[in-house]
């Protein structure tokens, strides 16, 4: 039996809207264990991205439970949680959000910086190391401006790596890119769960997407309508191999 | 997070938008460089009339007789015979303020060389007056003690007597001149002084020892006056007193008696003229001050501008970890940083444009370090009031919004 990383109980999250409450999620109960690479799946007004903004530890639960690496996340202040998504989260972004005009090396250093138990020097190498992983290592004086939309969510994953998080937090994390790129990007979000046991929760609203991973939680109303293991992952790799070879997509990549 | 991580990360977003930095700059810069040329210039004119009347002598001491009742009739001061020799000994012991003394008697009278004449006053003195009334020797020598034991005939003259007796420019050191009816040979020649601030000609004189005055022409032994002068202004009251005490002893003055003497000094001159500078430099000081408000709005009007334009690195930044205070120290660092620099530069630019008024317009200017010290602190203030309220508003924002922000 693994480690528990995500362990979330009858979770419900209401918002006031003037007089009316809307229930955003109405009681949802799921564990995530180490190494696992789930989806979270669901058309808009599902709760998807009320539930990924509880899993990020954006926003707190109105009702319910919520561990984050046997953490309970309620109790924690704003100042708390800041430090626990910098420790234990590793954020990507439909749209990347590096910083314009800094560096791919600087973007990925970013949230070392605001971990003061690592000194410049260390900050520097793991940047380097992340960026690495994520095959980017001749670039690393790149702003985003000079890099393709694959490559800039290639350092946004790094960046979510630096940090070493106990969990990765894709949000439609290939919603902007082209299917080669996106599959290009799941090959390696594959590759980091199976390589390096990382935990990845990706939320998407592509079947296709959620295809490549091992597991997939369907949320509909506010409810988790499915929650099954995939029996036949496919290999965002080989998926990549088929793809016909044109050569605007060679050039693109 | 550490300093130099916070001190990194606002050079770097300040790095990214270098002209607008600058703009904003600008206004910190100016308002800082204003304030210090500007109280340059008051400190300046401030000083240099204060000098000028240092000149005349500051410090300067003078005491008269008083006008006094004489059977039950008031007589004017100048007539009343009160000083005598006997108080300079007793104010060269009782007045330890006093680092000078000297007493003066006049006599107008008609100084006669050839056939020229001219109407003038001969002021008899002992050396100090020179000291005392900052009267300087152009050419030639002062007289000496000697020469005020023996009540020597000699004299020094001023430019006024000069022009009007040896109007075809001799040399007037060693020609004999005569006043009333005694000659006085020329030992010196006084430097032009000018007009003083009523009207007066201070060249119109003549200086001769106090003695050859009161024997040779007044047959007195009285002094029309005594000029003292206090080790410095701050002093000068206190002498004040010192002097009235010891001449009130001198003159056996019961307590119920006036005194029959009136002791003067140039305070009063001082104070309403370094009052009118002073009120030139509050008023510079006060413009300035209003230029640096109006950089420190420019910096919040941009800060304000930069957090909206940011809101999404912002959300960012404090979805990968960054608190609240994270936020609010980046922000306030960026709007510190541009307020020092801001202010650095403007200390810089202010010394340039005094040095250049200086330069030009030949305006005395004195740079006060107060005034560096205080603008350079009025900057950083500025940088922390103004870019405090943005950087809130910063630190306050959710991520969730920050993060969808458009």
């Amino acid at each position: 039996m693994s480690k528990k990383i995500l362990e979330i109980k009858d979770l419900k999250r209401d918002f006031i809207m003037g007089s009316e409450t809307v229930h955003a999620l109405r009681g949802i109960s799921f564990d995530v264990e180490a190494g696992e690479f789930v989806t979270i799946m669901g058309s808009s007004g599902s709760g998807k991205t009320t539930l990924l903004n509880i899993l990020g530890c954006l926003d707190r639960p109105t009702i319910g439970n919520y561990f984050l690496d046997g953490v309970d996340v309620k109790l924690l202040t704003r100042d708390e949680l800041a430090q626990l998504r910098n420790h234990k989260i590793g954020f990507v972004f439909q749209s990347y959000n590096l910083l314009p005009r800094t560096t791919a090396l600087e973007n990925v250093e970013l949230p070392l910086l605001y971990n003061k138990d690592i000194s410049a020097v260390e900050r520097r190498e793991r940047a380097v190391h992340a960026l690495e992983a994520v095959k980017l290592a001749d670039r690393f004086d790149h702003t985003p401006s000079q890099l393709s939309g694959g490559q800039q969510q290639r350092v946004a994953i790094a960046r979510a790596l630096v940090n070493e998080p106990v969990m990765i937090l894709a949000d439609e994390a290939t919603g902007n890119l082209d299917s080669r790129t996106s599959y290009d990007i799941m090959a390696l979000m594959q590759e980091l769960n199976s390589h390096q046991g990382k935990t990845i929760v990706f939320v998407t609203h592509e079947p296709d997407i959620a295809s490549f991973s091992s597991r997939t939680i369907q949320l509909r109303d506010g409810m988790i309508q499915k929650d099954y293991k995939n029996e036949h992952t496919r290999s965002a790799k080989e998926v990549l191999a088929d793809l016909p070879n044109a050569d605007d997509y060679a050039k693109q990549k | 997070m550490s300093l130099i991580n916070l001190i990194k990360i606002a050079l770097k977003a300040l790095q990214r938008n270098k002209l607008r930095a600058l703009l904003t700059m600008l206004g910190i810069i100016i308002g800082v460089a204003s304030v210090i040329a500007m109280v340059a210039i008051g400190q300046g004119s401030k000083q240099s009339i204060h000098d000028q009347l240092s000149n005349m002598g500051t410090n300067m001491i003078t005491v008269q007789p008083a006008s006094n009742l004489s059977g039950g009739v008031r007589i004017a001061g100048s007539s009343f015979q009160t000083l005598t020799s006997k108080d300079i000994t007793a104010l060269k012991t009782g007045a330890p303020d006093i680092t000078e003394i000297s007493p003066a008697v006049s006599s107008k009278g008609q100084a006669i060389t050839g056939a020229l004449n001219w109407p003038t006053t001969m002021t008899g003195v002992s050396i100090e007056y020179l000291d005392i009334r900052k009267v300087t020797i152009k050419d030639g020598i002062a007289f000496t003690q000697n020469d005020v034991l023996t009540s020597a005939k000699v004299c020094l003259i001023g430019q006024t007597v000069i022009d009007n007796l040896f109007p075809n420019g001799e040399n007037p050191i060693g020609k004999v001149i005569r006043f009333g009816h005694i000659p006085f040979q020329i030992i010196g020649v006084l430097n032009p002084k000018g007009f003083n601030a009523f009207g007066q000609d201070q060249d119109d004189i003549l200086i001769a020892p106090y003695t050859t005055v009161q024997k040779r022409i007044l047959a007195t032994i009285y002094y029309s006056n005594i000029y003292a002068s206090a080790a410095n202004e701050n002093v000068t009251n206190a002498a004040v007193s010192e002097i009235t005490r010891t001449l009130r002893e001198s003159h056996r003055l019961t307590a119920a008696e006036d005194n029959d003497f009136t002791v003067r000094t140039q305070q009063e001159l001082i104070a309403t003229l370094s009052s009118t500078s002073g009120l030139l430099t509050v008023l510079l000081t006060v413009i300035a001050g209003i230029s640096l408000v109006i950089g420190g709005i420019g910096i919040m009007n941009i800060m304000y501008v930069s957090v909206t334009e940011r809101t999404r690195e912002i959300g960012l930044r404090m979805s990968i970890g960054a608190r609240g205070k994270d936020i609010l120290l980046q922000f306030l660092m960026e709007a510190v940083i541009i307020s020092i620099t801001g202010g650095v530069i403007g200390v810089l630019l202010g010394f340039l444009s005094t040095w250049l008024v200086t330069l030009i317009l030949k305006w005395p200017t004195v740079v006060s370090q107060s005034s560096v010290l205080l603008s350079f602190v009025v900057c950083a203030v500025t940088g922390i009031f103004f870019g405090y309220y943005p950087a809130l508003k910063a630190s306050r924002l959710d991520p969730i919004e920050a993060l969808r922000y458009e």
